[in-house]
This record gives structure tokens, sequence and C-alpha cells, in this order.
């Protein structure tokens, strides 16, 4: 099996006295798809910046492809691809302009790009935006368009920072299925998300983040398997009757957790547990079973919501 | 899809740091600015080519003709229009260079986060200060180069050496777009890039461009000498009034130093701001 193309071992990064990454270890190995979940500020996008070789670490080692990015900037940068969280397409080019421009920097000929332009404007779905300017396409299209630029020189890594925030559920998954058709041809995709489904659907792996360390690493199945049960039941008694409820379910399923708008109760059968809730003489306003998520992980590792 | 080339293998060299700043790629830099240029700016870079000539013409021909002639520096007397042409010729070179590496960097680092996409490739901030420096060069040169034919119709350039003040003009834009753009990654709001003007206005107004510098007490001489557009409005005023000697040497050396400090300031600035 060939090496990992990313090693990250201790790695700190601290701003002054705050460590944004306190000691963060994982591998990522060639072809697979990494992602980093957690919180906003839980420390992805910077230990992102710091695997795409524009931030320095503060201490521990990190190799990419096999080279220290604190003195091959350039050339690790000239293997990767970046999405970076908020789109930075140059809005005083058009479309195809970005997409050729962009490949100018990485010193590739002419002729090339031109070649290679054309391709990620079909893959990207804006073939037909290709004179248009950057500010009159929607935020889907922006999005595609800074994924099209990211291929442009054939990276070997793609570093994509949250790259889905902000869009409608559509535009979501149009852009899901393009990951994914770039993960079946190879490509090993390195991605930050706040979003689990987002992870359960892109991530082969994945490590739990939270204030810049890492809680769990594994695929989001065995993740759920490890760290929540099959089921879970959401039961719902309005907001002032909640915590008084939740201590009469003491005993009910493997475990409680008590948010403050509904009680989650864990179990493998989440139905037979709503029956001896009612047997409790306890009628809930609503009730919900549903399969475990990442979510419920995330809640049990660090008693808090991924979203808040 | 298809393959574009082997990904080179990095070789460590020597010259290590210098390659993490620096990729040899700085014209993609500039392309970039004349495929921008063309679509977007074009009518910025028109009105900059005219406010020269529109000085040059009332005070020039138009004050001018009260002034009549000045005494030059080897005690020529020559027509008034003459000796403030090359000053308006190295205050061209100042603006335009000095727009280009301040407004237009400024808005470029804190709103369109275009050296941020730069910088994730594999270019280098040097890669980025020359590329943006060398777009605002070429500018100047534009500017300096239609100043001069208008200095040649109305019969301002008293020598041959006039020619040389075009690569005079250039290396006065180059100091000057070096240390704008340095000084413009500190600027934070549109408030504090005020203050740009408020330091160029002055020197514009002041920097010997309209009368002699011998006006001036001699304590004050020294801190008008001291300030780079002086130092570029004698570089060509000597030049295209033909009075031509050593000393001139003198102003080279200084833009030289200038252009050198300011690359370096520019190029750490880069570096501190976007790849931390």
């Amino acid at each position: 099996m060939p090496g990992p193309v990313i090693t990250a071992t201790k790695l700190v990064k601290k701003y002054k006295d705050f460590a944004a990454v306190d000691g963060i270890s994982f591998q990522v190995a060639p072809g697979e798809s990494f992602g980093l979940l957690g919180p906003n500020g839980a420390g992805k996008s910077t230990t992102m910046r710091m695997v795409g070789a524009v931030s320095t670490r503060t201490s521990g080692d990190l190799e990419i492809l096999g080279l220290d990015p604190n003195a091959f900037g350039p050339e690790i940068r000239s293997q990767l691809g970046v999405v970076p969280q908020t789109d930075n397409l140059d809005t005083e080019l058009r479309v195809r302009e970005n997409l050729m421009v962009y490949g100018r920097y990485f010193g590739l000929p002419r002729a090339a790009v031109a070649a290679r332009a054309s391709e990620l404007l079909e893959f990207a779905q804006l073939a037909d935006k290709a004179k248009a300017k950057v500010d009159d396409l929607s935020g889907g299209m922006k999005r595609r368009l800074t994924i099209a630029r990211a291929l442009i020189n054939e990276p070997r890594i793609l570093l994509l920072d949250e790259p889905t925030t902000g869009l409608d559920p559509q535009a979501r998954h149009i852009l899901w299925d393009r990951l994914f058709r770039l993960k079946e041809q190879g490509t090993t995709l390195v991605l930050t998300t706040h979003y689990m489904d987002e992870a359960e659907q892109l991530c082969d792996r994945l490590v739990v983040v939270d204030k810049g360390r890492i809680m769990a690493e594994g695929s989001p199945a065995a993740l759920i398997r490890e760290y929540s049960s099959r089921e879970v039941l959401e039961v719902r008694f309005g907001s002032e009757r909640n915590a008084d409820a939740a201590t009469r379910l003491a005993g009910i399923g493997d475990r409680i957790e008590v948010l403050p708008d509904r009680i989650l109760v864990y179990s493998s059968d989440g139905e037979a547990e709503l029956a001896r809730i009612t047997e409790l003489g306890l009628h809930p306003i609503t009730s919900l079973v549903r399969r475990s998520s990442l979510e419920d992980v995330f809640l049990r590792l660090t008693g808090r919501s991924l979203i808040e | 899809m298809t393959g574009i080339r082997e990904q080179p293998r990095a070789s460590v060299s020597a010259g290590r740091p210098f390659k993490a700043l620096y990729a040899g790629n700085a014209s993609s830099v500039m392309q970039r600015g004349w495929l921008a240029t063309r679509s977007t700016n074009w009518l910025v870079v028109v009105s900059g080519f005219f406010e020269p000539i529109f000085y040059l013409l009332s005070l020039g021909i138009g004050l001018g003709s009260l002034v009549g002639n000045v005494t030059a520096a080897d005690g020529h007397d020559i027509p008034y229009a003459a000796f403030i042409a090359p000053g308006l010729l190295a205050t061209a070179a100042m603006n335009g260079a000095i727009y280009d590496s301040t407004w237009n960097v400024f808005f470029k680092m804190r709103f369109a986060k275009l050296y941020e996409g730069m910088l994730s490739t594999s270019l280098g901030p040097l890669d980025v200060a020359l590329g943006e420096i060398g777009l605002a060069l070429a500018r100047g040169a534009l500017y300096a180069l239609g100043f001069m034919v208008v200095m040649q119709v109305l019969g301002l350039n008293l020598s041959w050496w006039a020619i040389a003040a075009l690569p005079a003009v250039l290396l006065v834009a180059f100091g000057f777009a070096s240390f704008g753009m340095g000084i413009t990654s500190y600027m934070t709001s549109f408030q504090q890039m005020d203050l740009i003007n408020i330091v160029m206005l002055p020197m514009f107004l002041l920097s010997a461009t309209f009368y002699p510098l011998s006006v001036y007490p001699e304590p004050v001489q020294w801190v008008i000498q001291a300030l780079p557009l002086w130092q570029g409005v004698e570089l060509i005023r000597g030049l295209t009034t033909g009075v031509v000697g050593v000393g001139l040497l003198w102003h080279v050396l200084y833009y030289l130093v200038m252009i050198l400090l300011g690359l370096i300031l520019t190029t750490r600035r880069l570096r501190a701001l976007f790849l931390d």
C-alpha cells in the first residue's frame, strides 16, 4: 500500500496564547476521502490552511506529499487544489478567464490550460456560462466554479473548506454529486464540514474536532456504532415540562440527552422505548424515531450540538 | 481527464528561502492585470493620462506667459513651461504608480481576496508583488510616453537627453509602486487610505515642481531634497533640459535603494498577511 499523502503529528497552531489547533494527529491515504467534522471555531479551517501550505505551524510535524510545507510551500501548493470557505473568485474576470488565469499562476502552458478549462467547465456544468461575469452567477454556480478552478492544475489532493455552507439544498446535492465523481476518479479529498449529512455522504473516514483537538476518529458508520445506539427517539413535551419529564424518564433507553427543546432517548429500538414512556403516563407532544447520525456522536463526545 | 504534465518533484537547492518567496512567474500576475484592465478599468487609465497634460497647458502655457523665463541649473534661461514639464512628468509617473499600487492593491487585498487566491497556487509573494508593480510600471510608462509626445510637440524637450527621461520615469514609478504597495498592506480602512492623499498632494506641490528649490531657506531645502518626488523631478528635469552631469546618478541611486527597500517591505508584508 502506498504511503500516506498527508501526515500530521501533534500539529499545533497558536495565535498569541490561544491554541486554534492543539495537538492534532492524523493521516490521509491516497485516494481517500477524509473529513474534519466539528463546530465553527473548532480549528478545522486553521488545520486546512496548514495542510494547504499557506500557514506555518507553531509546533508538531506535517508532511504533505512527502514534503515539509515550511520549506516546500510552492512545490506543495502546485499539487493541491484549494476551495476556500468563502469564494475568492476574480470578479474582474469572466468565468472562463478565471480558469485560464488561475492555470497560468501555476506556470502551466496556455494551450494545456485552455483544453483543461473547457473540460472543467463541462464538469462544473458551467459550459454555457463561460463568458458570464462572476457576479452574475448563483451561489451554487460560484462554488462549482471555485471547485473547477481548484482542479485546473490536476491536483493530487483537493482541499475543501465547508464546501456547501450557505447553499440551498438543491445546489448542495449538485455539488455533492460532482464531488462524488471526483472521489470515484480517485482524487484525494480532504474536507471540513459542520454538516453531518455531508460528512456521511462524502467521507470514507473522518475525525471529530472540537476546541482544536481530535475527539474521535473512524468511518461515519463506525463512529455511530461506537458512540451512539442504532436508533434515537426524540420526544418533545413543550419547553416548560421538558426538564420535569426528563427526570421521570430515568432508566428508559441506553442513555438520555436532554436538550432545551427536546429529549433524545438512545436505544436499539426506539418504538419500544416510546411505548414504555406512554406506559409511564407521559404523553409527549411529538415523537420521532430515527437512525443515529454523526450529530449524535458529536453530542455524545462534547455534550454540545454541532450547529449552535 | 487529460494529463497536463509530470509533476516536478521538489529539489532541495541552496536558494531555498528565496524559492518559497518567488516562483519566477510574475508575468502571470501581470497578464491577469491586463485582462482585468481591459474589461473594467480602462476609463480610469484614460483619465490619469490627461491630468498632467491639463496641468501643463494651464500652468505652463497660461501662467508661464506671466512668468516668462526661469534660470536653469546651468545658468541658461529656459521657458517656464519647459521648467515645470519634467516636474509634471515625474508627478504623472508617481500618480500612475501610486494609484495602481495603493487603491487597486487595497481593494484586491481587503475585499476581492485576490491575493489569497493567488498565494494558494505555486506563486510566491514576490511574484505577486513584482507582477502588480510591473503593471503599475506599464501604466506609468504609457502616461509618460504620451506626455513626452505632448512635450515634444510643444517644443519643451530641450535636448536629446530627453529620450533618457523615459527609463528615468520608469525608475521613479518603480520606486513609488514598490513602496506604495508595501505601505498599503498596513491599511485596513478607507479612512486610512486617505492618508496617502494627504502625503501625496503636498509632495506634488512643494517638491520644486513649479519653482526652483532655491526659494526655500536652507533647512527646508534639506527636507525637500529628502523627498522621493524631488529626487525624481530633478533627475527628469536634468534630462529634458539637457543639464546632465554625474550628479544625476545620485538620484538614480536614491531610487534603486527605494525600490529595493520597497520590494523587501512588500514581500514581507504579503508573506505575513497571507502565508502566516
